[in-house]
């Protein structure tokens, strides 16, 4: 089965990271690009995303023009900060693996809606 | 000659609700343990189960039981099965192989109860699923215990079992290093339904005794799992509770304490056994909230009277249980027997400091109103008992607060 991972970050969690010294951040760095190589034959994509105050989004409501506003959909503390496509067999996999994932505080996990062929 | 065509025997057949549903019960997880094997659909397998048991408890009461009820529920979930499975041969291949007696293994019974209490569903649909689909609840039957109407029971199953299957929740025992933190799990959904039998048998009657279903479950894991020491706690806990039920009602119906119960009328040879399973646990060194909530039990149940309790060790064995489980509800709990070993003064102090946490829990308030009016500050004490019965739903325990404040300062 196919899931994303969806990464959230917290305002804490990004002031922490602020704070750290150059070098601690660093660390942190390498432990979660450790922790990608660590379960690389399970990942089959994703990317880190630039911070939400550059996200643009775009509302699309039925018989108005589309409008389009700064920032992200919803106006949160917690916003996603990054994806990662993983193949595994089920979701306990999954869970095993999230559980020592090494960066932010809050991970999502939804399966990828497979669509076969004769399947609405 | 006249020949009388013979119905089955029904004579003598005549069974209650409760010897129905424990057959059901022994029956019927079994039963869905050898479908999910057979199908490789939870979802489906769930369904086949509830039909057969739905129509064997509207059949029974009046067909009388048959000799075989497992072969009985096995035969209409398989045609149940047949008939949904027309369009898909190779699954109907494979029910039709199946044959009576199922006898799954024990790995088998445990990946259905671990399915069912699986982190990534809600607790109340965990508990909803474990009834029907390991203990051959029906909808109804739960709808009924858990004072909610029969569509809530019904759409908290349906959305679990369709996030079961599209969420890709899997359908096996845990691995070893998840193992722990997965029997956590089902181990809360069991103590949940302990306590909710618990607290409903005010309204005895009324619904399905829950404590009867947890104490199955705790035994049935026990026996697929006899090296857990926290599993035979947890079935120690649950057996010494019921082995002074008889005492907490009085002839009337009313609540009676724990201070005042008639002693004769516990179950010895039931506490003798438990505490013989909770010291067979604690061998393995390794003590946990159930063997330690167990042990506080069995202490009271092994004593002969109130006066003779040991409170000492009572104490200690809270202390025990707040380092691993820290909780203000336990530290409340100890409270009470701190009013015997640091004095009544002391243990309102420490009850006092949990109002934050515990400001609307109705038992803090019961237990500050017992030890002010102990202090000799009956007015506070009424105050107390008054606010503790706004607090409360449960009709028993309402009616010992109303007791307490009509009567004042005699009633316990």
């Amino acid at each position: 089965m196919k899931y994303v991972l969806l990464f959230v970050e917290t305002e804490q969690f990004e002031a922490d990271l602020e704070a750290m010294s150059q070098a601690d951040r660093d660390r942190a760095f390498e432990l979660v690009s450790k922790w990608m190589a660590d379960h690389a034959d399970k990942i089959r994509g994703g990317s880190k995303l630039q911070p939400a105050s550059t996200a643009t989004t775009v509302r699309l409501d039925a018989g108005s023009e589309p409008v389009i506003t700064d920032g992200p959909f919803v106006e949160g503390k917690e916003v996603v900060s990054g994806y990662t496509e993983v193949e595994v067999d089920d979701l306990d996999q999954v869970l095993n693996m999230v559980s020592t994932w090494p960066g932010c505080p809050l991970v999502e996990i939804r399966p990828i809606m497979e669509i076969r062929p004769g399947q609405s | 000659m006249t020949f009388v065509i013979q119905r089955p025997a029904k004579v003598d057949r005549t069974v209650s609700d409760r010897e129905l549903d424990q057959i059901v019960r022994e029956h019927a997880g079994r039963l869905a343990t050898a479908l999910v094997r057979i199908t490789g659909d939870f979802a489906m397998a769930e369904d086949l189960v509830q039909d057969a048991v739905v129509a064997a408890l509207q059949r029974w009461p009046i067909e009388g039981v048959p000799d075989r009820p497992d072969a009985w529920l096995f035969t209409v979930a398989r045609n149940r099965g047949l008939d949904a499975l027309r369009r898909q041969s190779n699954y109907r291949t494979k029910l039709t192989q199946l044959q009576w007696p199922v006898q799954p293994a024990s790995d088998d019974r445990l990946r259905l109860i671990f399915t069912c209490c699986h982190p990534a569903l809600p607790r109340p649909a965990q508990i909803a699923l474990t009834l029907r689909v390991v203990c051959g609840l029906t909808t109804a039957q739960i709808a009924r215990a858990f004072l909610v109407t029969e569509t809530t029971v019904a759409r908290r199953i349906t959305r679990a079992k369709r996030k079961i299957t599209e969420a890709g929740i899997p359908y096996r025992v845990p691995e070893p290093n998840e193992l722990s933190a997965r029997l956590r799990e089902v181990l809360s959904v069991i103590y949940l339904l302990l306590n909710e039998g618990y607290l409903s048998t005010a309204e005895r009657g009324q619904a399905r005794d829950l404590v009867d279903d947890a104490e199955w479950l705790a035994a049935e894991l026990h026996a697929l799992m006899p090296a857990e020491p926290e599993v035979a706690g947890l079935l120690a806990l649950i057996r010494l509770h019921r082995a002074r039920a008889d005492a907490r009602f009085d002839p009337d119906g009313n609540l009676v304490l724990l201070e005042h119960q008639d002693r004769s009328n516990w179950d010895h040879e039931a506490i003798a056994d438990a505490s013989r399973l909770l010291q067979r646990a604690a061998r393995n060194h390794q003590p946990g909230p159930y063997q330690l909530q167990a042990a506080i039990v069995a202490c009271h149940a092994e004593t002969a009277d109130w006066a003779n309790t040991d409170w000492e060790q009572i104490v200690l064995l809270y202390d025990m249980l707040l380092h691993l489980a820290p909780s203000p509800l336990s530290r409340l709990h100890r409270s009470i027997a701190r009013r015997y070993t640091a004095g009544p003064e002391a243990a309102l102090a420490e009850v006092d400091g949990l109002a934050a946490g515990l400001e609307r829990y109705h038992l803090y308030h019961a237990i500050r109103a017992d030890l002010l009016r102990t202090l000799g500050r009956g007015d506070e004490a009424r105050a107390a008992n008054r606010h503790a019965l706004e607090l409360t739903a449960n009709p028993a325990e309402q009616a010992v607060l109303r007791r307490r404040i009509d009567w004042g300062d005699d009633a316990g």
